[in-house]
């Protein structure tokens, strides 16, 4: 077992071997621009630039003519979000999105506001999904846009993406989804889901980072984006700059594994994921899952050890790399927003741990984390004044605290 | 972040972790911070009535690795001190010694924070007109 154990993949996976092999020829004798049209070099990178943008679009049932090459998710969602504002400035001003969108959503949208566009921030249930009501009710006749995302990068829970797609098709309102935890772990399909642009990236599925795509619709209705990149004209117009030809065959190559292995990869790592909590659960007390586990990528375990502050168990688990919603991880001292947006107290938001299991992980590692964890939690609990209250019987919520 | 030798020193083997009875007339009390804020602070000192030296300290943190050694390192010094030198310890003291970084200088804050607030409860209990909380921050 090799330290420290990584269970962070949905902050990144490793480039799996196979993709970096099918990458590497590209950085050395097919070095070509992909623009070049006259001669073989250039041949070479574009048709392994074709047969990237093939094999994206088949893990999210597009056509290859729909992909859009970017440097990563959060181009594409910049691209995408801004694209789309700038485009439909005359349909509309007005976009909806959810409070647990990546800041990449996010704070694209708080640039649109300043430029006059309207926002709408739906707020989400206990559970973590978005209320559909609400997202019917908050469409206007100037709604341009609606973007959720797929899956929740902290809590791992699935947005009833199928039913938005309908009530954006009904409305006639496009739909972007920021899908980058989502692909390659559970099955995505832009047409079944009526999705019109999804951002992807190829660091969330064990490609190389620094290279993303955009799906753009171009059938009922055909999407149309103002560049937010000035230059050669690359990508139909709509992404200016000389395509990251090894990125690319890095992408396209993580996407068909992803695509073939899925069935067996998602039920493997459900099992150890279950057993994780299981373990857990069944030897601590006061543990709390963040987020329902009904509609969740099989990789993702978001629990909450009350009484028992975040950093500090991290501190613990040193030989572990996960990570925690605690204000003390985050450079704003502020505890995760996604957290809080579910209704959780700060005290709870404050103890979390995001594990992100993946390709790589094995069933002796799950077994090795379950039980650091479990001795970690105790000894912290141990040095707790709030466990020692709560096990004395004291009512925490009634306790006059010197806030500071 | 990575932490200093002493934080992860004291994080490790934290020092006189413990609670007293906080009945006793000779015992003071000291809890500081908030579960929202994510850190809270018990401290505890048992004086000697007659010499008015600090013979024990136990302390209980909730917070980051940099809290609990702020509160550890706290007791370690009480140990041994008179009422009135304890209440010389400062916050800066605690900084310099674990080389805590700007973003941990609030756990040194409240560690200073908890020392008095023991100690005022320990001169409340012994009948000495205390001054008002002014633990917040």
């Amino acid at each position: 077992m090799s330290k420290p154990i990584y269970f962070d993949n949905h902050a990144t996976t490793p480039v799996d071997p196979r993709v970096l092999e099918a990458m590497l020829p590209y950085f050395t004798e097919h070095f070509g621009n992909a623009a070049s049209r006259n001669h073989a070099y250039g041949w070479a990178a574009e048709d392994a630039v074709e047969k990237g943008r093939k094999q994206i679009a088949a893990l999210i049932g597009a056509n290859s003519k729909e992909i859009v090459f970017t440097s990563g998710a959060t181009e594409s969602n910049n691209l995408a979000i801004k694209g789309v504002a700038e485009m439909y400035a005359e349909k509309g001003n007005h976009i909806i999105t959810a409070a647990t969108e990546h800041k990449a959503v996010l704070d694209t949208c708080k640039h649109l506001e300043k430029k006059g566009c309207r926002i709408t921030y739906l707020p989400l249930k206990g559970d973590g999904l978005i209320d559909l009501d609400m997202l019917r009710d908050a469409i206007t006749d100037k709604t341009i846009l609606i973007s959720i995302m797929y899956a929740n990068n902290e809590i791992g829970v699935i947005q009833p993406v199928k039913e938005i797609g309908k009530i954006a098709k009904e409305r006639g309102v496009l739909f972007h989804s920021d899908a980058v935890q989502a692909c390659g772990k559970i099955p995505v399909n832009v047409a079944e889901d009526g999705i019109d642009l999804l951002s992807i990236t190829g660091h969330k599925l064990y490609g190389p980072k620094g290279v993303g795509a955009l799906y753009v619709r171009r059938k009922n209705p055909r999407v149309q984006l103002t560049a937010q990149m000035d230059g050669g004209g690359h990508e139909r117009g709509m992404r200016s700059g000389t395509l990251n030809v090894p990125g690319i065959v890095g992408l396209g190559a993580a996407c068909e594994i992803a695509q073939r292995e899925m069935p067996e990869e998602s039920a493997r790592l459900r099992a150890l994921r279950d057993k994780l909590r299981a373990t857990l659960e069944a030897n601590l007390e006061e543990v709390y899952i963040n987020g329902t586990m009904e509609h969740r990528l099989p990789n993702n375990l978001n629990m909450s050890f009350a009484y028992v502050e975040g950093e500090s168990l991290l501190m613990g688990i040193n030989d572990i790399a996960v990570s925690s919603g605690s204000a003390c991880t985050s450079a704003t001292l502020e505890p995760s927003y996604v957290l809080k947006a579910l209704g959780l107290g700060d005290d709870l938001a404050h103890t979390s741990i995001r594990f992100g299991l993946g390709r790589f992980n094995t069933e002796a590692e799950v077994d090795y984390v379950a039980q650091k964890m479990i001795d970690v939690v105790n000894k912290l609990r141990e040095l707790s004044p709030l466990w020692e209250m709560f096990k004395d019987g004291v009512d925490l919520s009634k306790v006059q605290w010197t806030a500071h | 972040m990575a932490y200093s030798d002493k934080v992860v020193d004291h994080y490790n083997n934290p020092r006189n972790v413990g609670s007293m009875d906080k009945a006793r007339s000779d015992v003071g009390t000291g809890m500081v911070g908030a579960p929202e804020c994510g850190d809270v602070m018990k401290l505890q000192i048992q004086v000697n009535a007659a010499t008015g030296i600090i013979e024990d300290a136990k302390f209980k943190t909730f917070g980051c690795g940099s809290a609990i050694a702020s509160s550890s390192l706290a007791t370690e010094w009480l140990k041994g001190k008179s009422v009135d030198e304890a209440l010389e310890i400062k916050n800066t003291d605690i900084v310099n010694e674990l080389a805590l970084p700007p973003v941990k200088i609030h756990c040194s804050v409240l560690a200073e924070d908890a020392i008095k607030a023991a100690i005022n409860d320990y001169k409340t209990k012994q009948g000495a007109p205390a001054p008002a909380e002014t633990a917040s921050h």
